[in-house]
């Protein structure tokens, strides 16, 4: 009876193929949608966390001041003793590196490019979860003495150099010549949009000492050891610093301590919050599609009644007639489902590739989307004939 | 005649609606059809000849009364089985022909045949015969709207006669068409009668068609006026 009833709803399908093309087309759209939107929302939101992780993980940054960025509050800089007595008084801290900026523009003979000194220590590389593609890290004596070396990163790479191997050359800074020692593998965009490999990092000694002029640190960057619990470290740490800078019970920090969990927090909330907006833009669209499809069937009713009629007095019993619309519906609007999720996935690598934001295919979405459309083909194509089918045979015949 | 007829019907009613605004279509009808004969039901409209027709075909059922299909007492049949006495004794020709449409000749003739189960290759084959028979030879691939009407009712007929029904319930067959391919029709259908033994019943209102018949009963009112054989007096 199946194989029977299946031939019949294929039959009818091929008979009505604008109908049937009309339907199919409302559930691919509205599912291609969904899961389009949804799957580079998520592919955006993976490509801000790899990016916060590349900073490295379980990293504590110090700053001076409560507030994010310039202006400041007038609170003091740190010192170098304020980094030793992290380095002895937290255990938990694996690498404590100081850091100072400077905006500076670099040469090499005609080449020459704004960038940024980061004038730190040895710590600064596994910290910041840095690896070096050629060259070496500073030396003691390099560190001590505050010697005119640096490790570049990619993009002053290749500005300055082209497609030449730096290490061993001089790039000049201000009034001094400097040695590049080593260069940074790439790390690329930073979360925020930042080139992270726009950077030229030297001992501390030498920026306080060439560039800055102070003993001043800006900023310290903490790693904590993967054994132990970053928010004790992180409480710690504030413990430690309140007492160096004299602050009584009653005042707030003159300081703050982000760690980077924190920041992905932030910022793949933001991207979850767009991937649901998305999401819902596209859910409407399923709707439409929806409301298309019962459109679509309802307008048909009055054909397939008197259909109905003549496969009756034909000798069609009640339950066959309903079957080959029951596998009929089924029939579209899982096909409508499939397409639209075969259409999904070739747009969504192809716009995930475009926007540079890896591919994350979401069963999940997949299944619930079909699901979805499937149920609406199937209850506006199968209760109009469940109505018609339990008519007299004549009176579905002269239906109008 | 002796044993059982092949239709009989006792005292059926037919009532629409309910209360003071009811209409009563039959008031009652007794009716014996033997196997193999030619019957036309006659009468001005409103008489209640194409209800009687509906409850012959068991497309309607009617409000009182009874009526025995070989034996077989009609209105103790459940929905399902009143389908199966459709599927494997009855066959229709109706007025608008009603042929599924966008469907090719071939497949509206194979339809009935689904429904039986037949397989595909004999399917094919019977519905061939059939389109053969009412002299559709080359339209088996022509759709409704590529057919005039005398070929969409000679599709419709082949569609009823593809089964071999031991009855063939044709409602106006001839309604919607003009006089010469009426005539071609009306052979069509009374070759089916003497050479198949196929027994028929038709509603006409036009004389000249029920004079293909060899028995006319005249419907008045809901009410059998008349019935007369061929040859008898009037």
């Amino acid at each position: 009876m199946v194989w029977n009833t299946l031939l019949l709803a294929l039959r009818a399908i091929r008979r009505n193929l604008m109908r049937s093309f009309l339907t199919i087309l409302g559930i691919v759209i509205g599912v291609a949608a969904v899961i389009t939107m949804v799957t580079l929302g998520n592919g955006a939101t993976k490509s801000v966390s790899d990016q916060i992780s590349s900073m490295g993980s379980n990293l504590l940054m110090v700053i001076p001041g409560q507030r994010f960025g310039p202006g400041g509050s007038g609170a003091s800089n740190f010192k170098r003793a304020d980094l030793e007595a992290i380095r002895e008084q937290i255990s938990a801290a694996e690498h404590v590196a100081p850091m100072v900026t400077k905006s500076v523009t670099a040469v090499n003979q005609a080449n020459n490019w704004s960038t940024v000194i980061y004038g730190t220590s040895n710590d600064y590389f596994p910290a910041g979860n840095w690896e070096l593609a050629a060259g070496r890290d500073f030396s003691e004596t390099e560190e001590r003495a505050g010697k005119a070396v640096c490790v570049i990163g990619e993009t002053v790479r290749e500005k300055l150099f082209g497609g030449q191997n730096p290490v061993g050359s001089d790039i000049r800074i201000k009034q001094f010549a400097c040695e590049v020692i080593g260069l940074l593998k790439s790390k690329g965009q930073s979360a925020m949009g930042q080139d992270q490999d726009d950077c030229v990092v030297m001992p501390l000694r030498t920026v306080q000492r060439r560039l800055s002029g102070s003993q001043d640190i800006n900023r310290m960057m903490v790693s904590v050891r993967d054994d132990a619990a970053i928010d004790a470290a992180k409480a710690q740490l504030i413990l430690l610093l309140r007492e160096r800078r004299n602050i009584g019970d009653n005042e707030e920090d003159d300081f703050r301590v982000m760690d980077t969990r924190q920041i992905a927090e932030t910022l793949t909330s933001t991207t979850k919050i767009l991937t649901m907006l998305l999401g819902a833009v596209a859910a409407v669209s399923l709707l439409v599609g929806g409301i298309g499809i019962m459109n679509i069937m309802l307008v048909s009713v009055t054909e397939r009644t008197r259909e109905i009629g003549i496969r009756l007095a034909i000798g069609a019993m009640e339950r066959e007639v309903l079957l080959q619309f029951l596998i009929e519906a089924v029939v579209l609007s899982s096909l409508g489902g499939l397409v639209g999720i075969v259409l999904a996935t070739a747009a969504s690598i192809f716009l995930a590739g475009l926007m540079g934001i890896p591919y994350l295919f979401s069963p999940g979405i997949n299944l619930l989307s079909f699901v979805f459309s499937a149920a609406i083909g199937v209850l506006f194509g199968y209760f109009p004939a469940l109505r018609a089918a339990s008519l007299n045979p004549i009176d579905a015949l002269r239906h109008e | 005649m002796s044993g059982t007829p092949l239709i009989r019907l006792s005292g059926i009613t037919k009532t629409y609606g309910r209360g003071p605004a009811a209409f009563k279509a039959l008031e009652g009808i007794d009716l014996a059809i033997e196997a193999g004969e030619f019957v036309a039901i006659m009468g001005p409209s409103g008489s209640g000849k194409s209800t009687a027709m509906n409850i012959l075909g068991c497309l309607d059922t009617p409000t009182g009364g009874s009526y025995e299909f070989q034996g077989v007492q009609v209105e103790r049949l459940s929905r399902n089985q009143r389908a199966m006495l459709r599927r494997y004794y009855l066959g229709f020709v109706f007025q608008g022909f009603n042929l599924l449409s966008r469907t090719t000749a071939l497949e509206n003739v194979e339809l009935p045949l689904i429904y039986r189960r037949e397989p595909s290759a004999a399917r094919h084959e019977a519905a061939r015969v059939a389109l053969q028979q009412v002299g559709l030879q080359g339209w088996e691939h022509h759709t409704q709207t590529e057919l005039s009407g005398g070929q969409q009712q000679r599709v419709a007929i082949a569609r009823a006669i593809v089964t071999r029904p031991a009855v063939l319930l044709a409602d106006e067959p001839t309604g919607n068409l003009d006089t010469r391919t009426s005539q071609e029709i009306m052979d069509l259908i009374t070759a089916f009668n003497r050479e198949h033994g196929i027994t028929v019943l038709m509603v006409t209102h036009e004389p000249d068609i029920a004079d293909y018949a060899e028995r006319v009963i005249r419907f008045v009112d809901g009410r059998v006026e008349s019935d007369r054989r061929k040859g008898e007096d009037a």
